[in-house]
């Protein structure tokens, strides 16, 4: 390392720049350029669009080939739709992780200390991180949803529907939305707990664990509380036959828009009452 | 014009009062030394004056108002916190781009600022793997992104090669022959000597002292004045006093303290005895800081006779 101890160690003195300032749009560049400058952003989202085409092809193939075997009542409430996109719950988690990481790497690294040095007033950073999150989760989960489709579709053969069949289109866009969604509450909760081991913790306990807790509930609960759970309710924006105790897709889908706008509001809270 | 304010300032946490109503302006056109024992409260009230701790109690401003309300706030303040406030998987150079891009600070800028602090041969490498130094130039890049009118550093020269440290004096006192303000701290007595025109001391939170720091180190009660006399006995009896101590350190040489060379040369003279040498010996920064903060240590370490540059204790 060479350092230039022999010239004087500051710039010619340049004109000021007057447009030099804090915008919403330049934290919103500047959180796109933080995005795409990790490697481990685009690989962690590689992963979650391959597991998530992978596993949606696998079982549409599977189900197929196993067509013959299945009882009457499987066969009458197969959802073709939702069977390609089953990969969802893989993907997921890959968008679940990386969500968190996003808010909770820059609190591990001390990289948080620079970021609201360079914009002080905090909450912008926050919009910024969710905006570019959110878009490029959706773009992601977006292109996953139709190869899973229109893969899985093929795959199932006879037993398949097209993207004109009644919901399809809504269940493909839908899941795209769902871990859009899911990427939200992630970032959200990562600016709540700021640390990385916890926001994973909470969040999948959220989605996965609480589920399987609130079953265990008298059944005479369980109607009031199951169908509300984030999963539960968002869930059921990329599926076409519903059990009817679930909740209509788009009623579904808000309840998850809420349990996500709640930690956001909560993130929120932390990020600009706390110390950094 | 003061450019910081810091008005009864106070953080607590919990339980511990980190800093207690603190006040001092720092000026521009010079550099502010920021001193005191670990755990005084330095870090603290610089990570307040950025607004990355909120104070309990009182205020401080930057050019006038809090540093939060400045529409660009990298160009009003360089902040240097953290040796590695920097995401390890991020290069140097994307880590400085992320935080130009906040302020619409041109890419050309962020490579000038990679060249003068000597990273360009490391910009395309992910900062997790730098050195303590190299951290510290990352930092130092940083602060200056933005051109800013004020620096505030914490310990900047911590983990610097000899070379670094020079450089990053040569730096301050440039930036402030410029106009700039420079607030650093440092616990490096012998730099603060040489780069500080002024020193603004705590101790558990408590402004101690806030003079120039010549002052200061005049101020110290361990000024003393080495006397060189064949007559050594007898001008000892002559120099005797009630806020006077004379040592013996040789034969013919004499320690003494609470006099000014100037009245021991008047007595010598009117006793009639010959001086071969009499030298004002001035403390050093250290000491005078030592002696201030002896009752603020916030963690005092057990006697111990390991070298270094401790003070004799016996003589506060």
């Amino acid at each position: 390392m060479t350092a230039a101890v022999t010239s004087v160690p500051v710039s010619a003195p340049q004109p000021a720049p007057t447009r030099v300032r804090v915008t919403q749009a330049r934290v919103i560049r500047s959180e796109w350029i933080k995005f795409r400058t990790l490697r481990s952003s685009w690989i962690t989202l590689g992963a979650g669009v391959a597991g998530m085409v992978g596993i949606g092809l696998l079982i549409s193939w599977a189900t197929n080939n196993r067509w013959t075997h299945m009882d009457p009542i499987e066969r009458l409430t197969f959802d073709p739709v939702n069977r390609s996109l089953t990969g969802a719950f893989l993907a997921q988690l890959a968008i679940g992780v990386l969500g968190v990481l996003t808010v909770t790497g820059e609190y591990g690294t001390g990289m948080i200390r620079s970021t609201l040095g360079a914009v002080p007033k905090r909450l912008p950073v926050l919009w910024a991180k969710l905006g570019v999150y959110a878009v490029v989760t959706f773009g992601a989960a977006l292109v996953a949803a139709f190869a899973s489709f229109l893969g899985g579709q093929a795959l199932l053969g006879t037993h398949g529907v097209s993207l004109s069949a009644p919901d399809a289109l809504r269940c493909v866009i839908g899941v795209a939305l769902y871990l859009t969604v899911v990427g939200i509450f992630a970032a959200g909760l990562g600016f709540a707990i700021r640390n990385t081991a916890g926001g994973i913790a909470t969040l999948f306990g959220l989605l996965l664990v609480l589920p399987g807790l609130a079953r265990a509930l008298p059944s005479s609960w369980q109607q009031w509380i199951v169908p509300y759970l984030p999963s539960e309710a968002g869930g059921n924006v990329f599926a076409v036959l519903r059990d009817p105790s679930t909740l209509a897709a788009w009623t579904g889908f808000a309840v998850f828009c809420l349990w996500a706008a709640a930690a956001v509001a909560l993130g929120a809270w932390v990020l600009s009452h706390r110390d950094a | 014009m003061p450019v910081i304010e810091i008005r009864e300032l106070t953080k607590r946490f919990g339980p511990k009062l980190a800093v207690d109503s603190l006040s001092f302006d720092v000026r521009p056109g010079m550099v502010t030394g920021f001193l005191g024992p670990n755990g005084a409260g330095k870090s603290t009230t610089m990570r307040m004056i950025i607004g990355l701790d909120r104070p309990t109690a009182g205020r401080v401003t930057v050019n006038g108002r809090p540093y939060a309300e400045h529409p660009d706030p990298l160009r009003q303040v360089g902040a240097l916190l953290e040796a590695k406030a920097v995401h390890t998987s991020r290069t140097a150079r994307n880590h400085l781009r992320v935080l130009a891009a906040t302020h619409g600070i041109p890419t050309s800028r962020v490579d000038e600022m990679i060249d003068l602090v000597g990273l360009t041969d490391v910009a395309t490498k992910r900062a997790g793997g730098f050195s303590l130094g190299m951290g510290q130039r990352l930092g130092i890049a940083s602060a200056l992104l933005g051109e800013p009118s004020v620096l505030v550093l914490d310990e900047p020269v911590n983990g610097l090669d000899p070379e670094g440290v020079r450089w990053v004096r040569d730096l301050l006192k440039y930036k402030a022959a410029q106009g700039c303000t420079v607030f650093v701290s440092s616990h490096l007595m012998s730099e603060m000597a040489v780069t500080a025109d002024h020193v603004i001391v705590i101790g558990r939170g408590r402004l101690l002292a806030d003079s120039p720091t010549a002052e200061i180190i005049r101020s110290a009660s361990s000024n003393r004045v080495t006397v060189r006399t064949p007559d050594a006995a007898r001008l000892q009896t002559a120099l005797a006093g009630p806020d006077v101590k004379v040592t013996t350190a040789g034969p013919d040489l004499l320690e003494v303290e609470g006099l000014a060379s100037a009245r021991i040369g008047e007595i010598a003279l009117a006793e009639r005895i010959v001086l071969h040498e009499l030298v004002p010996q001035q403390a050093s920064l250290e000491e005078a800081f030592m002696e201030m903060t002896a009752d603020d240590v916030e963690f005092h370490a057990t006697a111990t006779s390991t070298g270094g540059p401790t003070r004799d204790r016996s003589r506060v």
